[in-house]
């Protein structure tokens, strides 16, 4: 994929006053929705939590649009019509199973121990060096990737907008860190909720014109059969171990690299996604935020996919040198092409609020590690609740400024949606190991978590950086060398861990009480709230329908 | 903080935070911002629908997209309205006391 910035000229969308119209309402809407939840905050629980007491229905809606930023759209769109229905796996098995497992397993855990944030979790299991570490790197992570949105939208919004990408990032920062600081998390999720679906109101039509262009999925499929061959219309063809295919990974490093790494790094360990479940309203609500979540997840990738397939039907040679068109430019291409006015503010809209739920999600878990777990643990300690809301307030904006600058260094990183990989398989990967281990390996000693970090994150980035950039192994694609990154990350800190621990001391049996796989705590007993036992909201019913689900869903598109 | 920063110290201070906290009190519901917004989309987008050109329809494969889209926004504006009316949000409950001041 070659670099977002040129995006080709003639992609200016013929905007008019009813567009602008349905954009701006949308603005006024975000705003209120800040101002109305302001009056929600007393302690600083409600500002970075909620109180912990949304319903499973809102965090779960807002748990997948924290993930349907518009990297992801756009770059799974660019994914589509450069790899074929090969995108299916970064949902079915790159999301599904992780999900489910951090609703059915991990979440008694998480929620039960009362912890405001995944890190501090690290601080009860482990000891207090694995947990600066990891709110540090957390923190850098997050403002690195609310970057990364920004800058993807200065540079749409100016292609497709005609807007100089100064006051695109403006624009965008200025609405989130309004909303966040006003309302705290309550707002961020609420918008995130509203976002959601004005992105479904954008993708759907999209998708149902882009198939009636091409004749439908038939002759949408007949075509890309014949112009990029059989295995570009399937999920497994050519995935064999030692043959050849466009995504320069094979069955396994799909399966463990994708499907349980990065994936399970990914969804059960960073707090942009976390903190949407741990802040609902009991333990059943926030089990069934990712399970919730999973269902959408499922079908939301026709809507990308379909888009990008479309976009290499009708631009044979889109991404290459015959074109002016990249990649990323499947669905604004499309939008120019088949949606008119009306329609045309709505799929705009559902752009520029995807881009702001990615970039609200990083703001919204930076400020709460960055008040709950560095300042008020370390920096100043023992101060009454409001100055932790008021330093929370601080502190979101002083984020949504950082992220201004870390979008004019994302400018300088050609491949955004690969940049983002990247980062992942440094930041969650690592992360994940320490957690799968001290979670159900009692013996891992409070110093095993700190080393574990360290190894992990430094084997990533070796990988990454000497054995693939320096062409030691050859690696063809930059999707297939994180996926080996992040099976390196995993393996180094596993065994460094274990080796750590078994040269000192583990934690007390009686300090690892609902922090350990088989053990519970006080918190874990509530009781079921009222209407929980109704069929529809048992989680294993929700976990194992929704991996059922998914796998279903390949057998269509595995002959 | 002693050497261990115990479970017991978060269990305390997020439960104390939680028995102050005014979200579930005055925290407004979703369902009606969803609702509202979708149906002042869906009655804009409609009457783009029913005034559509032929070049707007003719852009759009045939398709009166405007027109489908419109009613599929309205319809989902009206379906979170009602839901709101038949199944408003639950008081507290009684015996979530810690919730109430």
């Amino acid at each position: 994929m070659h670099p977002p910035t040129n995006l080709a000229a003639e992609l200016r969308l013929p905007t008019n006053w009813l567009d602008y119209t349905i954009l701006g309402i949308y603005f006024v809407v975000v705003l209120g929705i800040g101002f109305a939840a302001r009056r929600s905050v007393k302690t600083s629980l409600d500002f970075f939590l909620s109180g912990r007491s949304l319903p499973a229905w809102v965090t779960g809606l807002a748990f997948i649009a924290a993930n349907l930023g518009a990297t992801e759209i756009l770059g799974m769109a660019a994914n589509s019509a450069q790899y074929g229905v090969y995108t299916t796996h970064w949902y079915w098995i790159g999301a599904i199973p992780a999900m489910v497992f951090l609703g059915l397993v991990m979440m008694p855990f998480y929620y039960g121990s009362k912890v405001r944030s995944v890190p501090e979790f690290l601080l009860l299991r482990f000891d207090k060096a694995a947990h600066l570490l990891s709110s540090g790197l957390f923190a850098c992570a997050a403002i690195l990737i609310a970057g990364v949105n920004l800058y993807a939208l200065a540079i749409v919004v100016e292609a497709l907008l005609g807007w100089p990408q100064w006051v695109a990032i403006v624009v965008a920062g200025f609405f989130v860190l309004a909303y966040i600081t006003l309302g705290g998390l309550s707002s961020a999720i609420y918008n995130e909720v509203l976002q959601f679906f004005v992105i479904l109101a954008a993708l759907i039509p999209i998708t149902v014109l882009g198939l009636k262009s091409v004749g439908g999925w038939d002759g949408l499929s007949d075509s890309l059969t014949e112009s990029r061959g059989a295995d570009f219309m399937t999920s497994w063809g050519g995935t064999g171990i030692g043959s050849d295919n466009p995504l320069g990974a094979n069955w396994l490093t799909i399966v463990l690299g994708l499907g349980f790494v990065l994936s399970f790094g990914y969804w059960t360990t960073n707090f942009a996604e976390v903190q949407r479940a741990l802040s609902a309203k009991n333990l059943s609500a926030a089990q069934r935020t990712p399970l919730i979540a999973a269902f959408p997840k499922i079908f939301i990738v026709f809507l990308v996919m379909i888009p990008g397939l479309v976009a290499a039907v009708l631009v044979p040679k889109i991404g290459t040198a015959g074109s002016d068109l990249q990649y990323n430019d499947a669905i604004p291409y499309l939008m120019e092409q088949l949606l008119p006015n009306g329609v045309l503010g709505i799929a705009v809209t559902g752009l520029l609020a995807a881009f702001m739920a990615g970039m609200a999600a990083n703001v919204s878990s930076f400020n709460t590690v960055f008040t709950t777990d560095i300042w008020a643990k370390y920096v100043v300690r023992g101060r009454e609740d409001e100055y932790y809301v008021r330093f929370g307030r601080l502190i979101t904006a002083i984020g949504v400024l950082a992220s201004i600058g870390t979008a004019f260094l994302a400018s300088s990183f050609s491949n955004i949606m690969s940049y983002l990989q990247t980062l992942f398989s440094f930041f969650n990967v690592p992360m994940f190991v320490v957690f799968i281990i001290g979670m159900f390996w009692k013996r891992a000693s409070m110093k095993s978590g700190f080393w574990g970090l360290i190894a992990g994150t430094t084997a990533a980035m070796v990988n990454y950086f000497w054995i693939y950039k320096q062409g030691i192994i050859d690696i063809p694609s930059d999707q297939g060398a994180n996926f080996v990154s992040a099976i390196a990350g995993f393996v180094a800190g596993a065994v460094v861990m274990v080796a750590v621990s078994l040269f000192t001391a583990p934690k007390p049996v009686e300090e690892l009480q609902g922090l350990v796989y088989g053990t519970t705590s006080p918190g874990m007993a509530e009781p079921p709230a009222p209407g929980d036992e109704a069929w529809y909201r048992k989680p294993a019913l929700l976990g194992w329908g929704a991996v059922v689900l998914a796998a279903a869903c390949y057998i269509p598109f595995s002959f | 903080m002693s050497e261990f920063y115990s479970e017991k110290d978060v269990q305390r201070e997020v439960t104390e935070l939680q028995g102050k906290s005014a979200t579930a009190a005055r925290l407004f519901d979703i369902r009606r911002i969803i609702g509202g917004l979708f149906v002042i989309y869906g009655v804009i987008v409609t009457i783009a629908g029913l005034t559509a050109s032929d070049a707007d329809i003719d852009k759009a494969e045939g398709v009166n997209i405007n027109l489908w889209t419109g009613l599929g926004m309205l319809a989902l504006g009206l379906f979170f309205l009602v839901w709101l009316k038949l199944r408003p949000v639950a008081p507290p409950p009684p015996g979530d006391d810690e919730r109430v001041e």
